[in-house]
């Protein structure tokens, strides 16, 4: 076991785990922060993207010796009151189904519109191609990613 | 309409607290059989009148991304005039299975009915207060108005004296006109989404109750194996491993594979434990099956006739007396669900009883497995159902509770088992594999003169139902046994074949292959008569029309053939396209209502993107647009994967795909642009969660060989596959 300092959502946080541990299961099993999923641990749906350093990065690849020091952001705190422009667009869209991959979603578009106010959408595909979504709400979550540009710009 | 009036009991109750209670049941069309044994209590479903206002629905439908949880309230809140911002809906501890699109088709009259009871008790309340007539009063926004006076007592003011008077007849009581429906047919914002964006919805996954622990389970990879031995010391000495132990196999209706346990503090713990147990593996009588030995079982069962299920006329005759025959064989590989929550449970074994957090599709069978499991009786049992990260059929089994009920016992607090992602790809229920062979021949005008279809499968019902009452065709033939189209000598013929992969219900069910298979034939039939695709089916489908009605053909073909025009002029059809591209179509009369579509596809260097999919519902009564929109778009999105992507095969017994890198899902560059025009009527509803998916798959094929001239006819469609 190892002591870590994690900066996650603005506060400061121990944990004692095995520095090989994804950061996903600190998230989940010794913080009980859930919102964060797990969809594969291999890195190729999304369903556990979390900001590191404002960048979109997939928290069961990445280890929690690596995530020390770093700012650590998840769906908890992406916003104080669930309403960054991102999930108001979510809501908006009605872009949910069952949701379990949405968080990851989220986070994704939230990082690409960070980076790019008007992202087209060939930068839509390219930085939502790793985030799969079973239930199939891609075209809505085009839609809601575009109505946070177009929000943005009025 | 499959509403069966038996199906709804009501009846008040006085509850602590000064509330009123409504209790009723709504057993879907996909309950298994269960019916409350005498002297116990048959509700599933109640309503909550509390006195300050707030009302409860406590609903026995579970929650998987298909909208119950706000269309459902919609109906009742509608009927009962409850102001919609009042309504909190909850779980009901007696939650139904939840399946096969039957949610609001068999809840929809029920649950206006429960809401009429609420609205004429409350005005029979304020009637009685006021000593005035009922009929001088109206129920609106969860308060009762008497026209004369104005004056106004809110719902839960009314409370105290409708717990004293009888309930309304609920056979004799009076529904709203659909002019008159205020939630009913507008799209209200699902209730669930502000949680699912804030991340604080929890999932079966997300449950934490303490003390817990996380539990995985290393399974034999082949089916039908078992443990021989294995060595626990080195998992054992992994920080946070806490026990290692093996549990058994279950057999019929459960099949759970058994293996080794690995209980941990943490469910990574336990997944660097499983990694390194050393088993070793009884791999079973099956350890020979593949994909390829598969292949050939199916070419081999076509080639003899099968067992004749439907035979109308004379097909033979008018086959030997034709010269021009259409012949063709569709395959389809199996598939998995890979819903994005992979498989759970948390139980909970505490004094004599079991506390379960399972995301389940059918809570009430997950009950009657655990309590089977622990030798408890279901009263023992509780059984709380979670939201679910996607259903579409995998979580109707009771394997995954099963198996948590198994390790629970050896485990002193409450534990989580966890499904890793290779769990959840290898050890699935999976679409059955299949096999269609047509023959075909046309008259010189374009009928069809006679049809011949052989089905062989690897058949879900060989595996679920009672061996001495297996009919292996009854879960297979669905949407091929009465195509809608006049075909005068018509056959139907089935052939089992045998194979150790599991198989359960996946989305669509049979629909999924069976209308694909039917709509790309006549696709090719009418490219045997010289016909426009949509043309062809439009003449089949007026004949239909105008014949004398055959005695088990209830179809409206008015409504089918509007749904079918409506979708040629919405997606501008027989407007010329470049060169690559191509449009196709398909239509069925699935899930009781009507649905077409037509997919535009461009096919360069062997690839295959679907740049638009355009899509008519006739579902009958639309009880929210919003939700009805989502499902067909998720649904088409999900039946595409199967058409373009996915294919579990088979190896040495085991199945070869253990992740999304090697089962990939169709991905947002991937996914089309997909336009969905709605019937607006006021019909009996149809389902949803499932009519859209089936036609994807005919509508892309069929475009596919728009684009290129070359029919794919083995799932995924790939252009690497020898085509015709």
């Amino acid at each position: 076991m190892d002591h870590f300092v994690l900066q996650i959502n603005g506060r400061t946080l121990a944990v004692d785990v095995d520095g090989q541990t994804p950061l996903l299961w600190v998230l989940r099993d010794t913080l009980n922060m859930t919102g964060t999923k797990y969809g594969c641990g291999i890195g190729m749906c999304g369903a556990c993207t979390v900001h590191v350093d404002g960048t979109a990065m997939r928290s069961c690849q990445m280890q929690v010796a690596n995530a020390a020091g770093k700012a650590i952001t998840t769906i908890e705190g992406l916003s104080l009151n669930g309403l960054h422009p991102v999930q108001k667009a979510w809501i908006a869209e009605q872009v949910p189904q069952c949701g379990y991959c949405q968080p990851g979603q989220i986070m994704s578009a939230a990082a690409l519109l960070a980076n790019n106010h008007h992202p087209t959408d060939a930068d839509i595909d390219e930085a939502m191609a790793g985030n799969l979504c079973r239930c199939g709400t891609y075209m809505r979550i085009r839609q809601a990613i575009h109505r946070v540009a177009q929000e943005t710009s009025a | 309409m499959r509403v069966s009036r038996r199906a709804f009991i009501v009846s008040s109750a006085v509850a602590a607290g000064g509330v009123l209670v409504i209790g009723f049941q709504l057993h879907g069309p996909w309950h298994l059989a269960k019916t409350p044994a005498p002297g116990t209590n048959p509700f599933d479903t109640w309503v909550q009148i509390h006195p300050d206002g707030k009302i409860t629905l406590m609903l026995a439908k579970a929650e998987m991304g298909q909208g119950v949880f706000t269309g459902l309230p919609m109906i009742f809140a509608d009927e009962a005039e409850i102001d919609w911002n009042n309504v909190i809906v909850e779980q009901s501890l007696k939650t139904d299975g939840t399946g096969g699109s039957g949610s609001t088709t068999g809840s929809y009259t029920p649950l206006r009915r429960a809401g009429a009871v609420v609205r004429e008790a409350m005005i029979s309340a304020a009637a009685h207060k006021w000593s005035v007539s009922k009929e001088s009063c109206i129920a609106q926004q969860s308060k009762v108005i008497h026209r004369i006076s104005g004056r106004s007592f809110a719902y839960g003011e009314l409370v105290p004296v409708a717990r004293k008077l009888p309930l309304p007849d609920v056979e004799h009581v009076p529904l709203k006109s659909p002019s008159d429906f205020k939630l009913i047919g507008h799209a209200i914002p699902s209730l669930d989404i502000p949680d699912k964006v804030k991340g604080t919805a929890r999932f079966g996954l997300d449950v934490r109750v303490p003390g817990m622990v996380y539990a995985v389970v290393a399974r034999c990879p082949t089916f039908g194996g078992k443990l021989a031995t294995y060595d626990a010391s080195k998992a054992l000495a992994v920080p946070g491993v806490l026990q290692v132990f093996p549990i058994e196999p279950r057999g019929f209706q459960i099949y759970t594979a058994g293996g080794v346990v690995v209980v941990a503090k943490s469910t990574w713990a336990a997944i660097q434990g499983r990694n390194v147990l050393a088993i070793t593996w009884d791999h079973g009588s099956h350890s020979s099956e593949t994909s390829e030995a598969l292949h050939r079982d199916f070419q081999s069962a076509i080639a003899m006739p099968g067992k004749t299920i439907r035979n109308d006329d004379d097909v033979d005759h008018v086959f030997a007396t034709t010269t021009k025959h259409v012949e063709t064989t569709y395959e389809f590989p199996f598939l998995a669900h890979a819903a994005m929550e992979p498989m759970n449970t948390v139980i909970h074994l505490q004094g004599g009883k079991c506390e379960a957090w399972s995301p389940s599709q059918s809570p009430d069978w997950a009950c009657s497995a655990i309590a089977k499991e622990l030798g408890f009786k279901e009263s023992q049992v509780t059984v709380h159902s979670t939201l679910m990260g996607g259903g579409f059929g995998r979580r109707y089994i009771g394997d995954y509770p099963t198996e948590a009920a198994q390790i629970a016992r050896h485990v002193s607090g409450p534990v989580q088992l966890v499904w890793t992602r290779e769990d959840d790809m290898t050890h699935d229920f999976y679409r059955p594999a299949v096999c269609h062979h047509f023959t075909g021949t046309l008259d010189h005008d374009g009928n069809i003169t006679a049809w011949s279809d052989h089905i062989a499968s690897t058949s879900l019902r060989a595996q679920w139902d009672q061996p001495e009452k297996v009919k292996p065709e009854s879960a297979e033939i669905g949407g091929a046994d009465n195509p809608p189209y006049p075909m005068q000598n018509f056959r139907l013929s089935y052939t089992p074949v045998d194979s150790v992969v599991p198989r359960g219900w996946w989305r669509s069910v049979e629909h999924s292959f069976n209308v694909l298979a039917v709509e790309c034939f006549v696709d090719e039939l009418a490219v045997a008569a010289h016909q426009d695709p949509y043309r062809f089916r439009r003449a089949l489908l007026v004949a239909a029309q105008n014949r004398k009605p055959k005695p088990d053909d209830k179809r409206d073909y008015g409504r089918f053939l509007a749904v079918l025009d409506l979708v040629a002029q919405k997606a501008d059809w027989g407007r010329p396209m470049q060169r690559h591209r191509g449009r196709g179509i398909s239509c069925a009369p699935i899930y009781d209502g009507y649905h077409a579509q037509v997919a535009e596809v461009t096919v360069k260097d062997g690839n295959i993107q679907v740049d638009r999919i355009v899509a008519v519902v006739d579902c009958g009564q639309v009880v929210n647009p919003n939700g009805v929109r989502s499902q067909v778009e998720g649904a088409i999105v999900y039946g595409l994967s199967a058409v373009l992507k996915g294919e579990i095969t088979i190896a040495n017994g085991q199945v070869q795909q253990k992740n999304f890198n090697s089962y990939d899902i169709v991905r947002m560059p991937e996914s089309p642009r997909i336009e969905i025009h709605l019937m607006e009527n006021h019909l009996d509803p149809g389902g949803i969660g499932e009519a859209g998916l089936p036609l994807v798959g005919p509508a892309v094929a069929n475009a596919v060989f728009a684009a290129t001239g070359k029919r794919l006819r083995k799932l995924p469609l790939r252009f690497s596959e020898k085509a015709a």
